[in-house]
């Protein structure tokens, strides 16, 4: 019984990770862009989470969606100041320049909210229920069921509407799509926007039951990189695949290694494919 | 050109006489070592342009291991150099070999999770501290054991390394080495197919950088007999390799040292001024550089004034 509640609450953790990492396979996959902030993202959107229930008393629906808004505007708004003029730039400018944003972004919520752990208040979500023998948290399942929703969603936008296409489509060949009418700075603006969305509902979703510190972010951008790596690069099923699998293993590893070494798994397991798969698990190149 | 080497020279062999304080003894100290660290990184990071975001395990390893000399053996930290030297060389290709394969973002990201990996698996391991970290001896025992008050000596301990990577760079640019590097940077599939073997050259790199990082790993931890998993091994050590570098100039001789003395002058009086909450200033501040430098003048400062030179130049011919 404490395998399966074991291997439950990784699969929806994972739904979690399968989220964030669906919009940082995007911007990858479409503008061969690393975000190293994305995991900072994230955490913004738990912060926007704890300022919402703090001031506004906001519940989960009204801070979810604000996280959603907020990330998305700054997605789009880094994209159009730095992104846009980095991407042709050399190497070093285009990695250095996200993370400086990631360091920008974590020490300025740290100069605010230092290094303390902190919870949301009075949880906008709570208790739990009881499902076949096993005790499931109401927060962790309500974050997975609409993060796996919200992922799968992302991938029918990008692969069932023309707006998905027009993405695809500049992310294909960015010439080719200019002369059919597509403004390519436009599309690579909304999936910066979508992306940052997505981490910013991720953090959202799981502020209602997750730790709160300005350094979470340094984490969880290193899963979203296994994540992506594991999935192939631009791939949102990938993506979510793999990042239900990531989350299982962490939770099993947790439990039966010891919690500390349950990053060090995903790290060494990380490692150990860019070994023997250097393109990525299901990727090619 | 020459005259400017020798002016700076002398002025790296007479600043301990200014900086007679202490606190400006550690300093200028701190400043060299850095220097050191951001010229070994710019040899890989630089010159073969590949982005390494994880040399804090060189670091880390090359501080750690004189301690552990110490703390198990009551050896001489000196002897520890050497091992270090052999397990971060160890690292660098156990890194390197797979990931020079592939092009940009991959290596940073390799070199990231590799870097976080041993910082958490340092802080669980009992046999190095774990979490407390290592001490070096309290009190010299002998000359070999480099325990001094002051920071001059470490100063010019740090200079004399110094010395050796700008001479081993300036030697590497001019060879045979540095042509492929700058060709391999310039375009990895247009060097490959005149024949340069990328993935061997770029390792070379990394091995000599990997060296040098951990060389000053151990002499870091000489100075301070003390070494813990977040102070060596954290991110921040490796970023702090990278902005230096980067902020003078990536793929310049002379920019390390620039970067390095410009950032470890402002850390430390934004330190004094905001006490405690320096740190996280400080991060703050080297984030806002970052961006504006990729975004305005990936060149660095050096290029800064290159321009200005140039432009001067220019207008003088008009004249």
């Amino acid at each position: 019984m404490i395998a399966l509640q074991v291997v439950v609450g990784g699969l929806l953790l994972g739904a979690v990770y399968a989220l964030f990492s669906s919009g940082l396979t995007l911007v990858w996959g479409m503008m061969n862009v690393v975000n190293f902030a994305h995991g900072d993202f994230v955490m913004l959107g738990m912060y926007i989470a704890y300022l919402a229930v703090v001031a506004l008393h906001a519940g989960p629906l009204v801070f979810t969606l604000l996280a959603a808004l907020t990330l998305s505007i700054v997605g789009a708004v880094v994209y159009y100041l730095l992104i846009r003029q980095v991407m042709r730039g050399p190497m070093l400018a285009q990695i250095l320049s996200t993370f400086g944003l990631a360091l920008l972004v974590r020490y300025t919520v740290f100069w605010f909210f230092s290094a303390t752990f902190i919870t949301l208040p009075g949880s906008a979500l709570g208790g739990s229920i009881r499902l076949g023998g096993i005790l499931i948290g109401i927060p962790q399942l309500v974050a997975g069921i609409l993060a796996i929703g919200l992922t799968i969603g992302m991938h029918l936008l990008l692969t069932r509407t023309t707006l998905g296409s027009q993405i695809l489509a500049v992310s294909e060949d960015r010439q080719a799509a200019m002369l059919m009418g597509i403004r390519p700075d436009r599309m690579q603006a909304l999936a910066w926007g979508l992306a940052s969305a997505s981490a910013g509902i991720a953090g959202a979703l799981i502020a209602t039951f997750y730790y709160l510190t300005p350094t979470v972010g340094e984490s969880l951008v290193l899963i979203a990189f296994v994540v992506v790596c594991f999935g192939g690069f631009g791939s949102v099923p990938g993506a979510m695949l793999a990042g239900l699998i990531i989350g299982l293993i962490q939770a099993v590893s947790a439990y039966y290694i010891g919690p500390v070494y349950k990053d060090v798994v995903v790290y060494a397991l990380f490692v150990a494919i860019l070994w023997v798969r250097p393109q990525g698990l299901m990727g090619t190149a | 050109m020459r005259w400017a080497w020798v002016v700076l020279g002398g002025v790296l062999l007479v600043a301990p006489l200014t900086f007679q304080d202490p606190f400006y003894g550690r300093m200028i100290a701190l400043m060299l070592l850095w220097a050191v660290l951001a010229s070994a990184w710019n040899i890989v990071g630089g010159y073969a342009g590949q982005v390494a975001i994880g040399h804090a395990v060189f670091f880390g390893v090359g501080a750690y291991v004189p301690l552990l000399v110490y703390t198990h053996w009551q050896g001489v930290p000196l002897l520890g150099i050497p091992v270090g030297i052999a397990v971060s060389v160890g690292i660098a290709v156990l890194v390197g070999v797979p990931t020079f394969r592939l092009l940009g973002h991959y290596f940073s990201m390799a070199t990231i999770a590799v870097a976080e990996l041993i910082r958490l698996l340092v802080t669980n391991w009992e046999f190095v501290g774990a979490a407390r970290g290592l001490g070096g001896p309290g009190t010299g025992r002998t000359i070999w054991d480099l325990s001094y008050r002051s920071s001059i000596p470490y100063y010019y301990i740090f200079l004399a390394v110094f010395t050796l990577v700008l001479g081993f760079t300036y030697w590497m640019e001019q060879s045979r080495m540095g042509y492929y590097l700058r060709a391999i940077k310039a375009g990895q599939r247009a060097a490959r197919s005149l024949g340069v073997s990328a993935p061997r050259y770029k390792l070379y790199a990394m091995i000599v950088s990997a060296a040098f990082t951990s060389l000053a790993g151990s002499l870091y931890a000489v100075m301070l007999g003390f070494v813990d998993p977040d102070s060596v091994f954290g991110i921040m050590v490796s970023v702090q390799m990278v902005i230096m570098a980067a902020l003078g100039g990536a793929g310049t001789l002379i920019g390390p040292l620039v970067g390095a003395a410009l950032l470890i002058a402002l850390q430390t009086f934004a330190n004094s001024l905001f006490g405690g909450q320096g740190n996280g200033l400080t991060f703050i501040l080297y984030g806002g550089i970052i961006i504006l430098l990729s975004r305005f003048e990936p060149g660095g400062l050096l290029e800064i004034w290159n321009h200005y030179l140039a432009r001067k130049r220019r207008k003088e011919g008009t004249e």
